[in-house]
């Protein structure tokens, strides 16, 4: 078995597809895709609703389908991909190419050699532990995408009587699904004054079902010793403190979970790369090349997106600077600015961007901290105006995606700042 | 008719199990949890205490110090995780007086290793403790360890040398007959001519089940915070709080599996299933333990968990033969109770053998092979384990590197695991920082064949309605 590659992919998700495409179609036959699940797709295969694919392919797709698709097309490039295989280091070498340790029963313990590693590794979900939720601990809890796996995958019977904690996308989603199931949703309760789940998720997943949405809402204990049994529901001020006396008694046999995607970034942080706390993804540059040279990350494990499709397109792009690094080296020369999240932006992706490698298209991508209505999306670098776009509203659930043509930044000098500029109504 | 039951399978029922199947002795272990270590051994500080402690004279300082001396031995002839990581004993106080008591008081209960620092070097140690530290008792010989691992590894090490476990079998009551006891449980009664109550917080209840002497077992309540695994510790030593007016204060440790404890809170509750953790319980954890520790990754919680520490009345250790013959009481058993365990185990032994002669034998085992773990393996013995086993080449849990090799072993070997619970404090599948988000499907799967259950039936705890070990 062939140890050396130009471009080990780590992740066969759609991120990892992608990426692997992209590298194929710009030339770049030397590749391996390493997977850890048994089979290509990552967590599109446990998502049977429809709704992807719609920018990508114009139609609307199921995930396994919208993945199949993927699949195919790595098959058909005839681009290597090995299933069972759990990455567990990524090391850049004195040489510049970088070390990958893995496990799989096909290989026993080895490590291989690439000129350029693209980290597609996806994202976890918050588990109870970490939201700190007081009370006991019995079965009945589940984060929504593990009960998603456990319903869809393993045909599994989960709870007849539910709570949702969170009105994250999956949870949204697991509402309905739970709902067709046979199972009751009591409620979904999310902490924040608004959702972080997509504007149809809530139409078509909680309205449609006659769920209601709790804003402003948290759990505050759970009970029950071996099994669930209820939730204590409690309103949050604008600090997001429980109210004291607000407490509503929900029982329940099932509590799920949808509070936040975390980027899985143990390998990136082991190979020196820097993390963004903000995004808990890499930095990145234009290239979507992270600090360490010929290392670059795409897709949720570089910040959460909300739709595949523009995971999909990111990963593309990596592929293809992966391809064109592993053939020209990183492009020297131009002038490299910061891009920095002014006023109402969380963060950016890239964070800085050097003039020389810029292509025709460039993509700045970010999330507002919070709802806007009648605002104005402004870049700017220096005291020059970059560009200004209306926007009715804004919210922090959907991913924005600004492109600007490369004349735009060809020859700026000074930093980037994307921001909200609010307008007197 | 048995010679011995014992009531409880935690850390001091298993360890008197072990030491009891060294001799000609027939010993049944039962317990109400379908597995080993499911009361108070398995929600603690994790922590081999060194011993200054306990008021020299007590048996909780006999104990403790004799513990700590057995258990590097035994953690290497019965695989279990130690670590002698030190401990200090910050003291926040100009007036170090209190730290000078404990180390003389160490010293008395036959404690090596023990030195007062000043807060400079107890920093120069380790750096993240805070400036407000004065003074440090230093503590060579405290250690931490696998509080699950250590139990099982007694376990199946007494099953091994000819013990038997009833699990699942709650102790209704007992009757006291001319040859011995008859311990009624709910999956039937067992016959004994001797009787040793390790029954944790239960110790009261089973007690008076034979007993007209007053025992009360109170539980105590303690709260703990668990950080992700570090790649740089934030400390390596075990920080505690010299007991101030304020209360006893707050341990932050690094853990055998490379995570950051944090915890106990101390508060007396009535009800001895309470194990729920409370907002004021973790905002006390964090606050106390910041006073030791800055930069606690208070930010990486995993998990909280609630351990009732089994307190009784006279602050001491209660292990001793009762007023009615043959039934002994291990009571009272909180902390330094899992250090204490193996020597409370030699100790039950000594007060039993003064009733039934014991005759050691000849065939005993004194060594037991845990189950592999995959992670801290080096690159080579993987690849081996893997060309041996492909089961070892297949990761369920990412976070914590466990392969289904190791799972199934857990499953597999006697006294397996039936839980999802089980199969984590076995192999530490679920431990980590998704919580078993990924790997509980999996690890359903793999139970749910072995039990010939479907998926949806397994359990994260608990007792099957159908029997299934």
């Amino acid at each position: 078995m062939k140890n050396e590659y130009g471009i080990i992919i780590i992740g066969g998700g759609p991120a990892g597809m992608a990426a692997a495409i992209g590298a194929k179609e710009a030339g770049e036959d030397d590749i391996l895709i390493l997977e850890r699940d048994s089979v290509l797709g990552g967590i599109l295969n446990q998502c049977i609703h429809n709704g992807f694919g719609l920018h990508t392919f114009n139609e609307e797709l199921t995930g396994p389908e919208y993945a199949e698709r993927f699949a195919d097309k790595v098959r058909e490039l005839g681009i290597p991909f090995e299933l069972d295989t759990m990455v567990l280091d990524v090391s850049p070498m004195e040489d510049g190419r970088k070390a990958v340790s893995l496990i799989s029963a096909k290989r026993g313990a080895v490590t291989l050699t690439a000129k350029a590693v693209i980290l597609a590794m996806g994202c976890r979900e918050r588990p109870r532990g970490a939201l700190n939720i007081p009370g006991s601990r019995p079965q009945g809890v589940y984060t929504a995408g593990t009960a998603q796996k456990l319903i869809n995958l393993e045909g599994a019977h989960v709870g007849k009587e539910v709570v949702i904690l969170g009105s994250g996308d999956i949870g949204l989603i697991m509402a309905r699904r739970m709902t067709l199931e046979g199972a009751h949703v009591a409620a979904v309760a999310e902490l924040m004054p608004y959702s972080s789940g997509l504007k149809r998720n809530i139409v078509q997943c909680l309205d449609d079902y006659g769920i209601p949405l709790l804003l402003s809402h948290t759990v505050v204990d759970i009970k029950g010793k071996d099994k669930l049994e209820g939730v204590y529901i409690a309103e949050v001020d604008e600090k997001r403190t429980p109210i004291p006396g607000s407490e509503v008694y929900y029982p329940c046999d099932t509590l799920l979970l949808s509070c936040g995607l975390i980027p899985e970034n143990e390998l990136t942080v082991g190979a020196g790369v820097e993390i963004d706390p903000r995004t808990n993804g890499a930095y990145v540059s234009e290239s979507l090349e992270t600090n360490v040279e010929g290392v670059f990350s795409c897709g949720n494990v570089l910040h959460v997106h909300d739709l595949v499709d523009f995971v999909s397109e990111e990963s593309k792009r990596a592929g293809a600077n992966a391809a064109r690094y592993v053939k020209q080296g990183r492009k020297a020369g131009g002038s490299t600015v910061n891009v920095s999240a002014g006023n109402g932006v969380r963060y950016t992706v890239p964070s800085k961007i050097n003039t020389n490698a810029l292509e025709e298209l460039n993509h700045i991508r970010f999330r507002v901290t919070g709802v806007y209505t009648n605002v104005s999306i402004v870049i700017t670098s220096g005291d020059k105006e970059i560009l200004r776009r209306k926007s009715r509203i804004l919210v922090p659930s959907e991913m924005l995606d600004i492109i600007l043509k490369r004349d735009k930044l060809a020859d700026i000098t000074d930093d980037l700042k994307v921001y909200i500029e609010e307008v007197e109504s | 008719m048995m010679d011995i039951v014992i009531i409880g399978a935690g850390a001091v029922g298993c360890a008197a199990a072990m030491e009891l199947s060294k001799y000609k002795l027939s010993v049944c272990v039962v317990d109400k949890e379908s597995d080993v270590c499911e009361g108070t051994t398995k929600a603690n500080s994790a922590i081999a205490h060194a011993g200054f402690d306990a008021e020299p004279g007590t048996l909780k300082a006999k104990l403790n110090v004799r513990g700590s001396e057995m258990m590097e031995g035994l953690s290497q002839k019965l695989q279990f995780a130690f670590i002698r990581n030190e401990a200090m004993v910050l003291c926040f106080d100009k007036d170090t007086s209190g730290l000078e008591v404990l180390k003389q008081r160490g010293e008395k209960n036959g404690v090596k290793g023990l030195s007062i620092i000043s807060g400079d070097e107890a920093r120069a140690l380790e750096p993240n403790l805070t400036d407000e530290v004065q003074a440090a008792l230093l503590a060579k010989t405290s250690a931490i360890v696998c509080p699950f691992e250590m139990t099982l590894a007694f376990a199946e090490n007494a099953l091994e040398n000819g013990v038997q476990f009833r699990l699942s079998a709650e102790v209704t009551g007992i009757d006291k007959t001319d040859k011995g006891f008859i311990v009624k449980t709910s999956r039937g009664e067992i016959e004994a001519k001797a009787v040793i109550n390790a029954a944790g917080v239960y110790a009261d209840k089973i007690h008076s089940m034979v007993s007209g002497t007053p025992l009360k077992i109170t539980p105590r309540k303690g709260e703990y915070m668990l950080m992700d695994k570090e790649t740089v510790p934030t400390v390596s030593r075990t920080i505690f709080q010299l007991p101030t007016k304020m209360g006893k204060g707050i341990l932050v440790s690094p853990t055998v599996h490379g995570n950051l404890i944090a915890g106990p809170t101390a508060v007396d509750i009535d009800d001895k299933e309470n194990t729920a953790t409370t907002s004021e319980g973790l905002n006390e954890v964090r606050a106390k333990g910041s006073l030791s520790v800055k930069n606690v990754p208070w930010g990486k919680v995993i998990t909280s968990f609630t351990g009732l520490r089994a307190v009784g009345d006279s602050g001491d250790f209660i292990i001793e033969e009762s007023d009615v013959p043959c039934f002994f009481d291990a009571a009272g058993i909180e902390s330094p109770g899992l250090t204490s365990a193996p020597a409370i185990g030699e100790y039950l032994a000594e007060l039993v053998g003064k009733r039934i002669p014991l005759e050691k034998k000849a065939d005993y085992k004194d060594t037991r092979e845990g189950i592999v773990h995959f992670a801290m393996l080096s690159n080579k013995q993987r690849d081996e384990l893997i060309k041996k086993d492909p089961a070892y080449g297949k990761i369920v849990c990412r976070c914590c590197t466990v392969t289904e090799g190791e799972i199934l072993d857990a499953i597999n070997r006697p006294l397996g695991a039936t839980t999802l619970d089980g199969v984590k404090r076995r192999t530490g599948a679920g431990m980590g920082r998704c919580q078993a988000g990924f790997c509980s499907p999996t690890t359903m799967e793999l139970i749910a064949k072995k039990l010939g259950i479907k998926t949806e039936q397994v359990l994260k705890k608990g007792i099957y309605e159908s029997e299934v070990r």
